[in-house]
């Protein structure tokens, strides 16, 4: 990309005024809120610094919540990321019609924002006790899923309703990158003698390799920071850390405000350091792609 | 081989999203016993809380928009223009609400502006509806700014700037009357996306307690059977209106662009 033209001359310490009233917006509804967690996480309600409110965090509810949040963000991004992926190789390189894509796109822009309380309900409509599927495999097949094991209020069934705005996220961000393969490297790879199976393990997976754990990364953060979507599939009573921290900013039942601080200082540094790897890698990943 | 593996990936990846998507409507057709009626739609357009919450959430998402724009624009502008070296910066803070859960977001805006703060914000209705659009534009700011910031990257800025004031014009001028214009199709699509968020945004609305159409969707959600899966078909609808709508206006511009 090239340059725009800037004259040094002009470039006096007044122009950062252009910049204050953005940076006023970001200080007083992104940053102070962000910090004033921060710090409440390491305070003690009369003020004093404390490591107390973290220590608190490791009771048996918390742990599992956190647990529990972290398995299933780490279940959904895989098997989002893998169908995603799998979807996304076939448009690019499977040979279909062209046709297909541009509506696989759009489809994608369109499901992975149609995430919280609506997906829930389409869900339980269609695998909730009375839904749709449930009700055909039982009149027509015999077939009781709830006697089988399954229920959509549970673990497995957030897994099922969370790809819904996974797989889609995951196809519009791997696209691109599988656009960035070059024709040129798999046929050098068959000149000189590589197998489909060989391209795929020494030339394509480690070009792509960055790009497929960036995106992991964002599809974690992405299922770890939801709180909507479970809410209203399971209820303010499922152990997950968002619902956690929701019903502990409704009405404190933690029985200690600082120990709220903690629980989303938490969430902060899980989904930082997921984000800081899918930003670090997409700019390893934007090298080979451009 | 490859070829049939990759109808099978498609065809099992459509299978898993229609199904839910046919569920919903298929239940929501189904309030009276044994036909398929839009009943559970007339219940839905007749409840003045579906109104209510729904208007509130679009006057939220004008709010935001106008917000977003006036922010984002002149500040995008302005670092393209004469501080190139602020835009890493820049990006890192209109990255952080992808970071930073909007979970985390409000409950740091309930603790620090509640009612015995410097800046009591909660303490009003239109102040909690303030806090409320910022934090609405918070979440818009990622792809708000990418998408205006992709726009003027097209265009000259510089060129366009001097051409305008050698001419008499101010900021303002060259802002609304350049800059905006040019950018339109991008400010567009941003404004369309931030509608889909908002339209369906549940946690930042219910923590501060407004009536916004997510809250309003969940609790229906709690009491009702029939009418949450209507409103599903609804909010899908909106959702795939402002899509559409971005892909329309893209369109456009390069149809427009084509023919100049």
């Amino acid at each position: 990309m090239p340059q725009q033209p800037t004259r040094r001359g002009m470039r006096l310490p007044l122009n950062w005024l252009g910049l204050v009233p953005f940076m006023l917006f970001a200080l007083l509804f992104l940053i102070l809120p962000t910090m004033k967690i921060v710090i409440g996480a390491f305070q003690t309600q009369d003020g004093s610094f404390t490591l107390q409110n973290l220590i608190d965090l490791n009771t048996s509810s918390i742990r599992n919540a956190y647990w529990t949040s972290i398995k299933l963000s780490v279940a959904t991004a895989l098997i989002g990321g893998g169908v995603g992926f799998a979807m996304a190789a076939a448009v690019v390189f499977g040979g279909l019609p062209k046709r297909i894509r541009g509506p696989l796109m759009t489809f994608s822009g369109v499901a992975s924002n149609f995430a919280g309380v609506p997906l829930a309900f389409a869900f339980i409509a269609t695998l909730g006790p009375v839904g749709l599927i449930t009700m055909w495999l039982r009149t027509e097949f015999g077939i009781n899923l709830r006697a089988m094991g399954f229920n959509l209020l549970s673990f497995q069934g957030l897994v099922i309703t969370y790809l819904f705005f996974q797989i889609p996220l995951m196809i519009l961000i791997i696209t691109p990158a599988l656009d960035g393969l070059k024709k040129e490297w798999r046929e050098a790879a068959a000149v000189l003698g590589a197998t489909g199976l060989q391209y795929w393990r020494m030339v394509a997976l480690p070009v792509l390799f960055p790009s497929l754990l960036g995106t992991f990364a964002l599809l974690f953060a992405n299922a770890f920071g939801a709180v909507a979507t479970a809410f209203a599939l399971v209820g303010p009573q499922l152990n997950i850390v968002p619902i956690k921290l929701f019903a502990q900013i409704r009405g404190d039942v933690l029985g200690n405000p600082n120990l709220g601080y903690a629980l989303a200082f938490g969430m902060i540094v899980i989904t930082a350091a997921a984000n800081t790897v899918y930003i670090v890698l997409r700019i390893r990943a934007e090298r080979w792609l451009k | 081989m490859t070829r049939l593996f990759a109808w099978l990936a498609l065809l099992a990846g459509c299978i898993y999203f229609a199904l839910p998507l046919i569920g919903m409507t298929e239940f929501s057709l189904k309030m009276r016993r044994g036909v398929y009626s839009l009943d559970a739609y007339r219940k839905v357009f007749e409840d003045p809380s579906f109104w209510a919450t729904f208007g509130y959430s679009l006057t939220l998402a004008a709010a935001t928009i106008v917000v977003g724009v006036l922010l984002v624009v002149p500040t995008a502008y302005w670092v393209r223009l004469k501080l190139p070296q602020a835009r890493p910066y820049i990006e890192f803070v209109t990255l952080l609400p992808l970071v930073i859960p909007a979970i985390v977001v409000v409950f740091g805006y309930i603790r620090l502006y509640n009612t015995s703060s410097i800046l009591p914000l909660t303490g009003s209705a239109i102040g909690t509806d303030f806090l409320l659009t910022m934090g609405y534009t918070t979440l818009a700011l990622p792809y708000m700014y990418r998408s205006v910031d992709t726009g003027l990257r097209t265009i000259d800025v510089a060129t366009l700037t001097e051409a305008a004031q050698s001419l008499g014009a101010g900021w303002v001028t060259i802002l609304a009357k350049i800059i905006l214009p040019n950018v339109m199709v991008a400010v567009l699509s941003g404004a369309f996306l931030t509608l889909a968020i908002v339209m369906g945004e549940f946690t930042m609305a219910a923590l501060l307690n407004r009536p916004a159409f997510g809250p309003y969707m969940q609790l229906l959600g709690a009491n009702r059977a029939y009418e949450p899966p209507a409103l599903a078909v609804i909010a899908f609808a909106i959702t795939w209106g402002c899509m559409g709508l971005i892909q329309l206006v893209t369109r456009l511009a390069k149809h427009e662009r084509a023919k100049a």
